[in-house]
C-alpha cells in the first residue's frame, strides 16, 4: 500500500482479498513488473523505459461479510479494471485474488466459470443487456449458462425481475425500457442467481441525478435485505459515502486511502483524498465527538459549566442533529457518554465543524 | 523473343522472362490428368443439381407463385409479396419459355448459394474471431473477387468437363466472398461490452458465440447472404459459357444470334429473380427491433395461421361471438 492507510487489519470474514495486485498492460508487461519488483520504479519510468502502462498499482484491501466496499476514484484511475480481476475478467500481472478464500488465478476455466455464474453477479455501467432477449431471459441468463431447466429459471427470474418493480415489463426487450429500467434489470440479473457478492461497476453513473438517487436507495434497501458482499465502484464521492461501509480512494492506480466515510472525511491521509471531501457536506459524516472540546479543558478555560440550563447530546450524534438542538438555546451543547458528561459542542466548534476545519 | 533482347538497364521487363505463363499452363495437364479423381463427386452434385431442378420443374408455376408468396410474406411482409408475385407473374408472362429457364437458372443459382452458406459461414466465423485468419484470407476474398472468371474457366473445364457442376464452382468462386466477409464483420461489430458480460456469468466460448454473438450478427450475414446470391445471379450469364442451361444460356445464345428480344427477355428473367431474392432475403435481415420485437412466427402466414387456431381452441370455453 502506498501513502498512508487506516486500513484495519485483514478481516477474519473476509470474502473478497487482494493481495499486492498489479496489472501492467503492455507486450512487456512482465519485464517491467520483473523492473518494479527489483528497483521499484515509478509508473512513468515504466512507461517510459517499458513502453507499458500501469493499470492497477500494488492494491491490497479485503471485503468482510456483507460490507458494501466503494472505490471511489475518477476516470483512468483504474478501478474498472481493478474490478475486473475479481472475477478474472483480467488477469493479474502479480499478485491474488481470493474469493472465500480460494485463490481463483490457480482455477481451470471450467471452475471460474462455476464460479462466475454461482457466487459472483456483475452490474455493468453501460448495462450490457443482450439486445435480442427479453427481459426475463436476459435476468435468467447466468442460471442459462449453468444449465438450470427453463421452468425453474425463468420461475427465479421473474423473482429477481418483482424484486427490482419491474413486474409486468418480462416480454420486453431492453430498448424498449428507460435508462433506469434497464439498470434495474442489470441488477436483477445480477442477483437472480443469488451470487454471495456482488460487483459493481459505476452501475448508476451514466443515469440522471433524480433517477441515480432512486436506484441508489432501492440498492441500499435490496443491500441490507440480501446482505450481499459487495464491490462498488463510483466516480461520485457523495454515492461512495452513501453507499458504502468503507470507500478506498484510487488514484493513477493505487489505492491511497481506505476507511469508513467518517474516516475519509474527516481525516484525508494526503491532499488528493483533501480536495476531494472538501466539497462533501459534513453534517452527516462527523459526530460530536470529533468536534466536542473535553469537558475539563472547557472548564478550565471558562470557568465552571451550568450543566443544567444545557441541553444534551450523544457522542455519536452528528452535526445534523447538533445544528438542531443549537438552535433551541445559546448555551453550549453538552455531550454525554453512558450518562456521564464528556465534553462540550460550543456554537464556534459546530460551525467550524461544518465547515469541516475541525482543529481551530 | 524475350530472350533475344540485350538486357536493358532502363527496360528491365523486357529481357527478363520467367516463363510462368507457361508453367501456369501445366495446371491444364494436371487438370485433364486427375479427372477420373474427381468424377465420383461429380456426378453426386450433378444428380443433385438436376434432382433439384426437376422438383423445381415439377411444381406448376401456379403453385410455385403461391410458395414464393407465403415465403416473401413471411420474411418480409404482405406488400413485399405482393410486389414480388407480380414481378413473377410478369416474367411467367414475358415469354412462354421464360418460366421453364427462370426455374432452371433458380436451381443452380440455390445450389450455389447452399455451398457459399455451407464453406462461408465457418470461415466468415474463424475471420471474425481470427485477426491473423482474417489477414491471411482478405487477399484471395479479392482475388476471387475480381479476378475476371474465363482465367479458371478453362482449368476449371479441363479438371471437371462442362455443365452445372463446374458452372456452380465458377459461382461459388465469384459468390462466395461476401458472405465470408459480412460474416467476420458482423462477428467483429457484436457489442464487446454485452460479449463481457456473458463471460462475467460464466458463459462458455461456444456459449457465447451461440447465445450471443451469432444471434446478434444474424442482420449482417444475412446482409452477406443476401450479396452472395446477388452476385451469383450476376454469373448465370458467364456460366452458361460451360453449358449451364437456363436464362443466362437464353442471353448468350440470343447474343450469337443478334437476337435482341431473346437476350432482352433472358435479362428481364435474371432481374425478376435478383429482385424477388433479394427483396426475400433482406427481410430475413431485419433486426427485433425493426420487426417491432415480434418472434418470427408471430406475423405473416404462420402467424394468420396461429392465431386462427388460438381463436378456434377457447371457443369451447366461451361463447362470445368472433
Amino acid at each position: 500500500m502506498t501513502g498512508s492507510s487506516t486500513q484495519s487489519s485483514n478481516r477474519a470474514d473476509a470474502v473478497i482479498e487482494c493481495r499486492n495486485l498489479w496489472k501492467i498492460f503492455g507486450a512487456r508487461a512482465n519485464e517491467a513488473m520483473q523492473a518494479v519488483q527489483d528497483h521499484g520504479l515509478s509508473k512513468n519510468e515504466i512507461r517510459d523505459d517499458y513502453q507499458c502502462v500501469v493499470g492497477v498499482q500494488d492494491a491490497t484491501f479485503t471485503v468482510g461479510e456483507g460490507e458494501v466496499f466503494c472505490i471511489m476514484g475518477l476516470s483512468g484511475s483504474g478501478k474498472s479494471t481493478l474490478i475486473r480481476h475479481i472475477n478474472r475478467l483480467i488477469d493479474p500481472t502479480f499478485g491474488e485474488v481470493l474469493i472465500e478464500g480460494q485463490d481463483i488465478n490457480r482455477l481451470g476455466a471450467v471452475d471460474l466459470r462455476a464460479l462466475r455464474s454461482t457466487k459472483i453477479g456483475m452490474v455493468f455501467q453501460n448495462m450490457a443487456l443482450m439486445p435480442h432477449r427479453t427481459v426475463r431471459d436476459n435476468v435468467a441468463f447466468a442460471l442459462e449458462v449453468r444449465g438450470v431447466d427453463r421452468d425453474d429459471r425463468y420461475r427465479t427470474a421473474d423473482e429477481a425481475i418483482r424484486t427490482v418493480d419491474l413486474d409486468g415489463w418480462e416480454e420486453s426487450y431492453p430498448d424498449e425500457l428507460s435508462g433506469g429500467m434497464q439498470q434495474r434489470v442489470g441488477l436483477a440479473r445480477a442477483i437472480a442467481a443469488d451470487p454471495h457478492i456482488l460487483l459493481m461497476d459505476e452501475p448508476f453513473s451514466a443515469l440522471d441525478p433524480l433517477i441515480r438517487r432512486q436506484l441508489q436507495d432501492q440498492f441500499l434497501h435490496l443491500s441490507a435485505e440480501m446482505h450481499k458482499t459487495t464491490l462498488f465502484i463510483t466516480h461520485d464521492l457523495d454515492e461512495a459515502i452513501r453507499i458504502g461501509d468503507r470507500i478506498a480512494i484510487m488514484k493513477d492506480g493505487a489505492l491511497v486511502q481506505i476507511g469508513t466515510p467518517e474516516e475519509i472525511v474527516t481525516e484525508p491521509s494526503d491532499d488528493y483524498v483533501a480536495d476531494f471531501v472538501a466539497g462533501i457536506s459534513k453534517l452527516q459524516l462527523v459526530t460530536a465527538q470529533k468536534v466536542m472540546q473535553p469537558l475539563a479543558s472547557f472548564e478550565q478555560q471558562n470557568g465552571p459549566l451550568d450543566m443544567a440550563s444545557c441541553l444534551t447530546a450523544n457522542l455519536d450524534d452528528n452535526l445534523d442533529a447538533l445544528v438542531d438542538l443549537s438552535i433551541e438555546t445559546d448555551h453550549p451543547i453538552l455531550v454525554k457518554h453512558d450518562g456521564q458528561a464528556v465534553g462540550v459542542v460550543t456554537k464556534r466548534k459546530l460551525l467550524r465543524g461544518i465547515q469541516g476545519k475541525m482543529e481551530d | 523473343m524475350a530472350q533475344n533482347e540485350p538486357f536493358n538497364v532502363l527496360r528491365p521487363f523486357d529481357s527478363i522472362d520467367f516463363g510462368i505463363a507457361d508453367w501456369a499452363d501445366g495446371i491444364k495437364t494436371w487438370a485433364t490428368e486427375n479427372r477420373d479423381v474427381v468424377q465420383p463427386v461429380k456426378w453426386f452434385v450433378n444428380d443433385l443439381i438436376v434432382g433439384v431442378e426437376a422438383i423445381m420443374h415439377a411444381i406448376p408455376p401456379v403453385f410455385m407463385l403461391g410458395i414464393i408468396f407465403l415465403l416473401a410474406w413471411q420474411s418480409a411482409g404482405a406488400r413485399v409479396a405482393a410486389f414480388v408475385s407480380i414481378c413473377l407473374i410478369l416474367l411467367g408472362l414475358s415469354d412462354p419459355n421464360a418460366w421453364g429457364l427462370a426455374m432452371t437458372t433458380l436451381a443452380v443459382v440455390a445450389t450455389s448459394v447452399v455451398v457459399c452458406i455451407i464453406f462461408g459461414l465457418p470461415l466468415g466465423l474463424l475471420a471474425g474471431k481470427s485477426d491473423r485468419f482474417e489477414f491471411a484470407i482478405r487477399p484471395v476474398l479479392d482475388t476471387m473477387q475480381t479476378i475476371p472468371a474465363f482465367v479458371y474457366l478453362v482449368p476449371v473445364v479441363m479438371l471437371i468437363g462442362i455443365g452445372n457442376v463446374s458452372g456452380v464452382i465458377v459461382t461459388v468462386v465469384f459468390a462466395l466472398p461476401p458472405i465470408i466477409r459480412l460474416t467476420s464483420l458482423g462477428i467483429r461489430q457484436v457489442n464487446a461490452s454485452v460479449v463481457e458480460a456473458a463471460r462475467a456469468f460464466g458463459s462458455s466460448p461456444r456459449q457465447i458465440l451461440f447465445k450471443v454473438e451469432l444471434p446478434l450478427a444474424t442482420p449482417s450475414i444475412m446482409a452477406g447472404l443476401n450479396q452472395t446470391i446477388m452476385m451469383a445471379l450476376s454469373v448465370v450469364v458467364i456460366a452458361s459459357l460451360i453449358a449451364v442451361k437456363g436464362l443466362g444460356n437464353e442471353v448468350l445464345r440470343a447474343m450469337g444470334r443478334l437476337d435482341a428480344g431473346k437476350a432482352i427477355v433472358g435479362g428481364f428473367g435474371i432481374v425478376v429473380l435478383a429482385i424477388v431474392l433479394d427483396r426475400i432475403t433482406q427481410g430475413l435481415g431485419r433486426s427485433g427491433r425493426e420487426r417491432g420485437h415480434r418472434h418470427w412466427w408471430e406475423g405473416g402466414p404462420v402467424g394468420v395461421v396461429i392465431r386462427l387456431i388460438n381463436k378456434k381452441t377457447p371457443k369451447s370455453t366461451s361463447n362470445l361471438p368472433q
